[in-house]
């Protein structure tokens, strides 16, 4: 049975948890798969590791929690070296080249931007860098359309916010695109 | 019309089955991981006339529902593991004055503030022995949010039939996680009212054993009026220490429950009619062992879930059947073996029990599983 893992992860408070939600909602109530979503983070509000993980599937999913990961999203290095560990052999690993300047060994997919520089100058607002992560999640791993994701990012943030999410999901796609080609 | 879906997490999955289930009363105190379900009743309950109170601990909290209760509400608390170690003296008054009531227990590490954001399985004895005294325990673990959902409208009914409270404790993984729920219809759920006097004020007696082992319950407010206590009573709601009256009493109240067992006992068999390796779980741990016992499976072992979904009553007679014709139990949980004590005693010996034991706040990964599976010979 085809099961793809997500990992997002990173600092308390930069919005990955959102994130993460938000692809299990595309996937499941949009994109018509199965999807669970779970996280796991330390008693700090903001700061601190902090992962969510996503598991889609087509089928029922029954272990909620990452066994080897398809692909992960670290926005810090802090995030970077403890979550990488079990990213499957040519897994997709995006990462804020900001952050992140040590990359783990392995064969991997690396995918590098500047995500929170991008959603600084390019969108406008620093709070939306999940959103670009997202959008570039979504492109790189393919589970779900960019439709439906925009679906489910619109569905989930407040009416005075849609322009700038649907314009951070955009340009997270777009960006991730380029930046793999 | 195609029914409503949503993408929730396990507490707020509790809160809106308790909803469903009629609860119009939550008195709590929040505490990681269930806060959740506190959030939900305060936004939901003030829009249906429902009354949503924050108290000042727990203990408050516990004593609002059962006074809410005793005056008709339907009531629910949440709480996780030093909650519930502060609610337990007024779960047994709840549990001797036969106040129906819900106690929703979201497992975190332990002891005592343990570790507030991990997982852990480590609170079903404290489900059953944590208040002090004979009396009957009714304890549900759900694996999923959709379950949850039901579980806790399930609980609702089991408290309302058996007059008592009841726990729905789902570990940290299943109350934080996030999986798609559908909607039941109203009516599509049975929801089990309050049994009420049929006889006028001045001939009730809140604990008339005549109308059976679960006597109807009058609301305070409404024209009855009648002695609720802590101490052992008579069928009148008066104290007593007369032997024989508190024999019968304290063995009907254990007898509610006793009785009822498979009215209450629910379970999930999976792939067990040939099962040599039978693997027991309960809440997210089952959910690893499903995965580890399909991989089994395609190895060539016959393997095998009996997945406990209600876990007091302990399904003893289930247990006990299949402990008679299988190589070995293997118990995955996230404690040091509490679930464990349960099937050596109800294997009697006829085949040996394997523990996977984990304290460390972090899941059981469906590996361990397999590997410990492998070694029943």
């Amino acid at each position: 049975m085809s099961r793809y893992e997500l990992r997002f992860s990173g600092a308390g408070g930069q919005g990955l948890i959102t994130a993460g939600i938000i692809m299990a909602k595309a996937a499941s109530i949009y994109e018509g798969k199965q999807a669970v979503q779970s996280q796991s983070y330390g008693p700090e509000a903001r700061g601190g590791a902090s992962k969510s993980e996503v598991i889609i599937s087509d089928g029922p999913i029954d272990y909620p929690k990452a066994t080897t990961v398809d692909a992960l999203l670290a926005m810090t290095q802090e995030a970077c070296d403890k979550y990488t560990h079990d990213l499957k052999d040519g897994g997709i690993l995006l990462v804020d080249s900001d952050l992140v300047k040590n990359l783990p060994k392995g064969n991997f997919k690396v995918v590098s931007f500047p995500i929170i520089n991008t959603a600084k100058t390019d969108v406008g607002r620093e709070i939306v860098a999940n959103i670009v992560a997202l959008g570039a999640m979504v492109a790189l791993t393919g589970q779900v359309s960019r439709e439906n994701a925009e679906k489910a990012v619109l569905s989930s943030v407040p009416e005075a916010f849609i322009e700038l999410n649907r314009k951070a999901f955009s340009i997270g796609y777009d960006r991730a695109l380029a930046a793999s080609a | 019309m195609s029914k409503k879906v949503a993408f929730l997490q396990g507490n707020e999955a509790a809160a809106h089955g308790a909803l469903y289930a009629g609860c119009n009363f939550f008195g709590g105190y929040p505490i990681t991981p269930s806060t959740e379900v506190a959030e939900v009743m305060s936004i939901e309950l003030p829009k249906i006339g429902g009354k949503f109170i924050q108290m000042e601990d727990e203990i408050g909290a516990m004593a609002a529902i059962l006074g809410a209760s005793l005056a008709g509400s339907k009531v629910l608390t949440s709480t996780s593991g030093p909650g519930l170690s502060l609610k337990q003296e007024l779960i047994g008054y709840g549990c001797i004055a036969e106040i129906p009531c819900v106690v929703y227990n979201v497992m975190r590490g332990g002891p005592s503030t343990g570790m507030p954001t991990g997982p852990s399985q480590s609170d079903v004895m404290c489900a059953k022995w944590g208040t002090h005294g004979d009396h009957p325990a009714i304890c549900l673990t759900p694996a999923s949010v959709q379950e949850t959902y039901e579980e806790v409208i399930r609980a609702f009914n089991l408290s309302e039939k058996y007059r008592t409270p009841v726990m729905v404790m789902p570990d940290e993984i299943v109350a934080h996680m996030r999986e798609r729920i559908v909607f039941p219809e109203q009516g599509e759920i049975e929801v089990v009212p309050r049994k009420s006097p049929t006889v006028p004020p001045e001939q009730y007696k809140p604990y008339d054993t005549s109308f059976g082992d679960v006597p109807p319950l009058a609301a305070f407010g409404s024209g009855y009026k009648f002695h609720v206590t802590g101490l052992n009573k008579m069928q009148d709601g008066f104290p007593t220490t007369k032997a024989e009256i508190v024999q019968a009493e304290e063995e009907r109240q254990v007898r509610k429950v006793d009785a009822n067992i498979d009215d209450i006992v629910t379970f999930e068999e999976y792939l067990l009619d040939d099962v040599e390796v039978l693997v027991v779980a309960y809440g997210s741990t089952s959910r690893s062992a499903r995965y580890a016992v399909n991989i089994a499976r395609e190895q060539g072992i016959k393997a095998g879930m009996f997945r406990i979904k209600t876990f007091w009553p302990f399904p003893d007679k289930q247990i006990k059947a299949l402990a008679g014709r299988v190589k070995g139990i293997v118990i995955p949980e996230m404690n040091l073996g509490m679930c464990s004590l349960e099937l050596e005693r109800c294997a009697q010996g006829k085949a040996p029990v394997l523990g996977i034991f984990r304290v460390d706040g972090e899941p059981i990964n469906p590996d361990q599983i397999l590997d410990k599976i492998k070694e029943v010979k």
